[in-house]
């Protein structure tokens, strides 16, 4: 009976720590994508818009779902060093300046994170170590 | 005179029309307090809220360049109410929501010819009327209605600070250029500034909205 016991407790265990560890990662995303909507609201919204829905042809839209996945790895770029180029989204060439803003990896992780899961998007998790590469990449 | 002032002196009028009535016996107890009611309600009604005139003076006559390089003065605007701003085309912290919410207006009084818009750049050195023009193509604007205003830096700071008391403040050392406020401004047709509203939080443009709709009312039925 005793013996029955420790092995109860210890399968429990076992579980418990299998479940957290996926646990962790939904914790990860829920935190990126909660200070990800934090970061949208006070550094891209007056732009982008509240839905994403960006602003006539002054702003592009982030509601193209498309263009968010095949241009998954600039982003970091865009975010961080800003964005001069001329590009087209959802049909439409977009010609302004995007400003630089000098965030920290995890600051543009957690703005990716929420941006690629929103709007329509639904791309999951974004990791540092991914921003890192990904800005190695820059033009 | 003012609303309760005014109310008093009615219902001081009609207590003694009253008594004189209950002399005359032609109105009984119940009937007193029914018709007094009805009485004091619809005087109540008859209160219209007015918006405020500010400033001490008029908008002051000007003479800017608009979005097509063509003259604009006092006179573009008259017999218009129109809603004003201060802003820059490269300006990328409350003037693309400032303008979100100018063009949600502009958009829903498209077909009223009585209400215009003007938009003063304060950033006299880069944006020139094709500036203009290329930024409110990009907007979604075309045509008249809606006048993008290029002038001296005097012309524009002064008119700003004395007619629309707007602060607009030129600084060196900012990343943004300019210091402004993100006012949307509400003009009468006898240019009398009537209300002064944050075009950045949406409870202020919605007031502003009402505000507008009130003064074409008021205007109508002049």
């Amino acid at each position: 009976m005793r013996n029955y016991l420790i092995l109860l407790v210890f399968v429990g265990i076992l579980t418990g720590t299998i479940i957290s560890c996926q646990d962790a990662n939904r914790i990860q995303y829920d935190m990126y994508y909660t200070n990800g909507r934090d970061l949208y609201i006070s550094y891209c919204q007056n732009c982008h818009g509240a839905k994403g829905e960006g602003l006539a042809a002054l702003a592009p839209p982030l509601t193209d779902t498309t263009y968010l996945k095949t241009n998954k790895t600039k982003m970091a770029c865009y975010i961080k060093n800003g964005l001069t180029d001329t590009i087209v989204v959802n049909g439409t060439r977009y010609e302004g300046k995007m400003p630089a803003e000098n965030f920290a990896n995890i600051d543009i992780a957690q703005i990716i994170v929420y941006v690629t899961n929103s709007f329509g998007n639904k791309q999951g998790n974004y990791s540092q170590e991914q921003i890192a590469a990904d800005l190695n990449n820059c033009k | 005179m003012s609303p309760t002032i005014y109310l008093h002196s009615v219902t001081i009028q009609f207590v003694t029309l009253q008594y004189k009535l209950v002399e005359m016996k032609l109105i009984d107890n119940i009937l007193t307090p029914i018709l007094l009611t009805a009485i004091l309600l619809t005087s109540g009604c008859k209160e219209e809220k007015s918006l405020p005139i500010m400033g001490n003076a008029p908008i002051a006559d000007f003479n800017f360049l608009n979005q097509d390089s063509v003259s604009i003065t006092n006179n573009t605007f008259k017999d218009k109410i129109y809603i004003a701003d201060f802003f820059f085309t490269s300006c990328t912290s409350i003037c693309p929501i400032m303008h979100r919410n100018m063009k949600a207006i502009y958009d829903e009084y498209k077909d009223n010819t009585n209400v215009m818009f003007l938009s003063h750049t304060i950033d006299f050195k880069y944006d020139t009327p094709s500036k203009l023009k290329e930024y409110a193509q990009k907007l979604g604007v075309d045509g008249s209605k809606w006048q993008f205003a290029y002038g001296s830096k005097e012309s524009i700071y002064n008119i700003a600070e004395k007619s629309y008391l707007s602060a607009v403040i030129e600084d060196t050392s900012a990343k943004e250029s300019y210091i402004h406020q993100g006012y949307l401004l509400l003009i009468d047709k006898q240019k009398r500034m009537r209300g002064a509203y944050d075009g950045t939080k949406d409870e202020q443009v919605a007031l502003l909205k009402r505000d507008l709709q009130l003064l074409l009312t008021e205007e109508k039925k002049k």
